[in-house]
Parts: C-alpha cells; sequence; structure tokens
C-alpha cells in the first residue's frame, strides 16, 4: 500500500511540473482563442537568459529581475509587431504566426546565448526526504509549491483587479469588450507578459532538472496532454490535468511496465489524451469546443 | 460652421460596399444634441451598418461623419468608446459568464488611471479606483432597479433584464452618444414599454443623443424626436414622426406594414 501510495504521490508531485507549462498556454488561448506554438520557446528563451546571467555571476535577484524584464520587452514587441498587423485575422493565420515566432525567439536565443547546455542552478537540491515511510522528491514537492503559489497569484489577478475583469471580458467577447472602452492592445501585452513569466517559472524548474537548451523547448509536449484532459480555456483544469497526466504516468510505469516491457512514460499521456478527445473533446474544464490545430 | 457645431452628429455622403454590394450610398443626415434619432427601414437597409461605422467596426468608403465638431472617418472602435460614442448590440453582447457589476465596471476602462503594477500590488492607487469604479457601477445600475442582481452572473438573468445590464454597461463610462441597435427586439409588449421608458428617461435627465434602431413603429412614433428611414442603403425620408408617418414613401417601402399600423 505505501508502495502504490509512494507511486500515486510522485506521479501527482511530477504532474504539477506538467501544469505549470500548461498554463502559459492556457492563458493565451483564454485571451485570443489562439495555440500559441511559441510558448516552449519563450520558455527556452527566459530559462536561456537567466542561466546566461547567473553564469556571467550575476546574484539571483538581479539575474531574476533583467529576465522578467526582457520578458515584459518580448511581449510588448510580440503585441506591436505581430498581433497588432494581425488583429481579425483568424486563429488559425495567428497560429501560423506563433510558429513562426517559435524560430525566431528560439533563433535569436541561442544565436545570441549559444546553445551549448548550461547547469542551471536555483539552489534546490533534488534529495528525496521521508514523509512517515513514503519517499518524496524534495524539488518536486517545491515545485508543487510554486504551482499553487502561481495559480493563486493568477486567480487573484483574474477575479480582483480591474484589468482581470477586462482580461475576462475580451476572452468572454473581444468585440464588445473593444466597443466600449478596453484597450485590447493593452491585455494583449500583458497577457503575453504573464504568460512569459509563467514560462520563466516552468523554465527555471525544468531547466536545472534536465539542464537548459534547446531540447527544453520540447517540454511544451508534456503540456499538451494536460491541455486536452484539462481543456485549453481552464487554468484549474491546467493543475488537475497535470495531476491526472502524472500520477496516471508513474502508475502506469510501475504497475503496467512491467507487464509491457517497460518504457510507458514516453506515450502513455498521449493515449489518456486520445481517450478524452473521444469522451470529452472540450476536456474536463473546457468552456466551448476547441478548434484542432 | 456653427450650425455643424451645434449638432451632436452630421453624417456627411457616407457610402459603405461589401464586395461590391452597396450597403449604404451617399447617406447624409444630422442628429441634433438631446435628441432620439431612430434609424428604421427593412432588413438589409445598412441601419446596423451605420451604426459601426459610427463606433468604428466599419471604415467607410467614403464620406465622413462629424462627431462633435471634429470631422471623423475610419476610427477604431476604442477611439470611439474614448470619444464619448457608446453601442448596445443586437442581441445582447454581455460578457455573460461574468457578474453584473464586473460587465458594468467593464464599461469604466477607457476612465482607468492606475497601471498594473499598481494594480497587481494593490498600491493606494489601484485600491482607491477599485473602490471609486465599484461605487460608479453601483449608482448606474441603481438608475436600473439593478443594484440587488450586482453579484449574479449574467448568463443566469431573463434576456429582458441582461439588455438593461447592457444599457447600464454602455451608459456607465459617460458616452455623449448612445448607439442602440434593436433595444426592443426579442421582447414581449410589457418589457419593450418597461426599456422604451427608460431609454425615454436617460435622454430627458442625462441630456443623452441616441441614435437607436427599431422595427416597431409604433413605439418608434412616440419615443423618437427625428426619424430617419433608410432603404436599400439610401435615405428615403428624414424628419419628424409626424411628418415620416404621413410619407407614402414610407408607407410604400414597409412592406407587410399596413396603413393602420403606421397610423396607430
Amino acid at each position: 500500500m505505501s508502495a502504490f501510495l509512494e507511486t500515486l504521490i510522485g506521479g501527482l508531485l511530477a504532474g504539477t511540473m506538467y501544469s505549470l507549462v500548461a498554463i502559459g498556454f492556457v492563458l493565451i488561448y483564454k485571451a485570443s482563442g489562439v495555440f500559441n506554438y511559441a510558448q516552449g520557446s519563450l520558455l527556452l528563451f527566459a530559462a536561456l537568459t537567466f542561466a546566461t546571467l547567473t553564469d556571467q555571476g550575476a546574484p539571483f535577484i538581479v539575474a531574476l529581475a533583467v529576465t522578467i524584464a526582457a520578458l515584459v520587452v518580448v511581449a510588448v514587441a510580440i503585441e506591436r509587431l505581430l498581433l497588432r498587423p494581425l488583429a481579425n485575422r483568424s486563429p488559425m493565420t495567428l497560429f501560423m504566426a506563433t510558429l513562426g515566432l517559435s524560430y525566431i525567439v528560439e533563433g535569436t536565443a541561442q544565436g545570441v546565448m549559444g546553445s551549448q547546455i548550461r547547469a542551471l542552478d536555483i539552489g534546490l537540491e533534488d534529495r528525496p526526504i521521508f514523509l512517515g515511510d513514503i519517499l518524496i522528491s524534495q524539488f518536486d514537492l517545491v515545485a508543487a509549491g510554486v504551482a499553487v503559489v502561481l495559480v493563486g497569484a493568477l486567480s487573484l489577478m483574474f477575479d480582483r483587479t480591474r484589468i482581470g475583469i477586462s482580461l475576462r471580458a475580451v476572452a468572454d467577447d473581444t468585440r464588445a469588450a473593444l466597443s466600449i472602452g478596453v484597450d485590447i492592445n493593452h491585455i494583449w501585452r500583458i497577457v503575453w507578459a504573464v504568460a512569459g513569466l509563467v514560462g520563466l517559472v516552468a523554465g527555471l524548474l525544468w531547466g536545472s532538472r534536465q539542464g537548459v537548451q534547446f531540447s527544453l523547448s520540447l517540454v511544451v509536449l508534456k503540456a499538451l496532454p494536460v491541455l486536452i484532459i484539462g481543456g485549453f480555456t481552464s487554468i484549474i483544469g491546467s493543475i488537475v490535468g497535470g495531476l491526472i497526466v502524472g500520477a496516471a504516468e508513474a502508475l502506469a510505469e510501475t504497475y503496467l511496465g512491467p507487464l509491457l516491457g517497460g518504457g510507458i512514460t514516453p506515450w502513455f499521456a498521449y493515449v489518456l489524451a486520445l481517450i478524452f478527445l473521444f469522451i470529452r473533446p472540450a476536456g474536463l474544464f473546457g468552456e466551448r469546443q476547441i478548434e484542432r490545430v | 460652421m456653427t450650425a455643424a457645431a451645434l449638432s451632436a452628429l452630421d453624417v456627411k455622403n457616407i457610402s459603405l460596399s461589401f464586395k461590391g454590394v452597396k450597403a449604404i450610398s451617399e447617406l447624409s443626415f444630422r442628429v441634433e444634441k438631446g435628441e432620439i434619432c431612430a434609424l428604421i427601414g427593412p432588413n438589409g437597409a445598412g441601419k446596423s451598418s451605420l451604426l459601426n461605422i459610427l463606433n468604428g467596426v466599419y471604415a467607410p468608403d467614403s464620406g465622413e461623419f462629424i462627431f462633435e465638431g471634429e470631422p471623423l472617418r475610419d476610427i477604431h472602435p476604442l477611439e470611439a468608446a474614448r470619444r464619448g460614442i457608446g453601442r448596445c448590440f443586437q442581441n445582447n453582447a454581455l460578457f455573460s459568464g461574468m457578474s453584473v457589476i464586473d460587465n458594468v465596471i467593464v464599461g469604466l476602462s477607457r476612465h482607468a488611471r492606475a497601471s498594473l503594477i499598481e494594480e497587481a500590488l494593490g498600491l493606494p492607487r489601484a485600491r482607491v479606483q477599485a473602490r471609486e469604479f465599484r461605487a460608479r457601477a453601483l449608482e448606474t445600475l441603481k438608475l436600473f432597479d439593478l443594484e440587488r442582481h450586482a453579484e449574479v452572473i449574467v448568463r443566469a438573468l431573463p434576456y429582458g433584464v441582461q439588455k438593461k445590464v447592457e444599457l447600464a454597461r454602455a451608459l456607465v463610462g459617460g458616452p455623449r452618444l448612445l448607439l442602440l441597435d434593436e433595444p426592443l427586439a426579442g421582447m414581449n409588449a410589457e418589457e419593450k414599454q418597461e426599456i422604451a421608458a427608460i431609454i425615454a428617461r436617460l435622454n430627458r435627465d442625462l441630456k443623452l443623443t441616441i441614435i437607436l434602431i427599431e422595427h416597431d413603429l409604433g413605439i418608434v412614433l412616440k419615443l423618437a424626436d427625428h426619424v430617419v428611414v433608410l432603404d436599400y442603403g439610401k435615405k428615403l425620408a428624414d424628419g419628424p414622426p409626424d411628418a415620416i408617418r404621413d410619407n407614402p414613401d414610407v408607407i410604400a417601402a414597409y412592406i407587410g406594414a399596413p396603413h393602420g399600423e403606421l397610423a396607430a
């Protein structure tokens, strides 16, 4: 029983790492109905900028502040150079634009900061600890804590601030929001900057676990099943979807793995997502019929 | 120019076409300050298209409109809102998943001064603004007798009440010109009377200039100070309700509206 619990808890905690990546997608999808292919590149850009700065000897806080400033600049540039000229185009056009954007961001980031793998030390040791007789990864525990704080902060922003209210208004009916005086361009800058910050948090955690290099941008592939299960429009969905994927992966690896010869983790989440697509295409918390991309 | 400065809105030779089909051709008319101007005409006459030009959704092919003395063409909806042109849509375009008061607060967007940083950190200016916006939104809801619904999610309210929320949302920002696209459509007789009375009261008490599209001629002729009749994108008639009622061209254009109804 304790082996089962250990697997389950380990899986749930690992799942919050997926949730962190998925939340970045949800923010932009909610506000503009666009699947942002460049989210992984933003995540890589954030982690790479931070790692480069700390490599140069910058203290943690300084590196964090500079990286956040860089992400805000990138968000403003994306709104001005990409979203505004493409206003009123179909979501598919915008999706293609984010695809191009991902190459620009990745290429520029690696061109300027180099493509060699970097170790990222954010002062978190990956040493397991005992809770009762259950062994838990300390790192995953911190990651889960960060995810909870992040979701708390985001929901405060959405529910309590006027800008959060405007953001929900834009997500609900863009045309009406525009006609009553909501500055949509401003909202987009904010959404992309916040999505960048979420990417930074995810990038730091994933980067310190597997090193910072190009393949970091591929962690977004892990977010896809999470989004399909949780729904593209719900932050809570991202959390629940991440937990489901994490727990299912861990349990499948432990209990199905021996029967199927192991190696289940890389594909199991996608099979799960496929089953959800048959049963509940909008996801557990999805609001509307999502567009396939 | 003094005459133009007196009127709230001066539409000048506006034309609009979609892929070669003329929606509006060479349309000119004037709306005086503080009047209710009704746009009537059969479906496809170009009424909604005109409202869409006035609030910046469409850009006219040619022509311009003068609002409060300033000639405008091809403006953005955001600019229209900032200049004080408010709008209600045909079929409600409310933020249906949000509460009534949040819907109305969004209508105050153009008056917002606190930055995101101030809002996120809950700094004094953001807190003062939040309190002020809430108070203003509640005050506007009171005008419509809606304050007890403030925290209700809009989707849960009946259509007629939703229309009042939409009016409140358009009004809270203090527009000087309000565009109403079929505000009475889809309502029963009682709701129609109530909304019509509200429109008349807003016009009287707030000296608000209103342009309204409406099919119910009985109500239009009672409510409006001035009626503009459109047909196939052209102006068919323009004048006070009494003159419009007796205009044979108007009667002919309103197929399906028997003379008796027009005279009622």
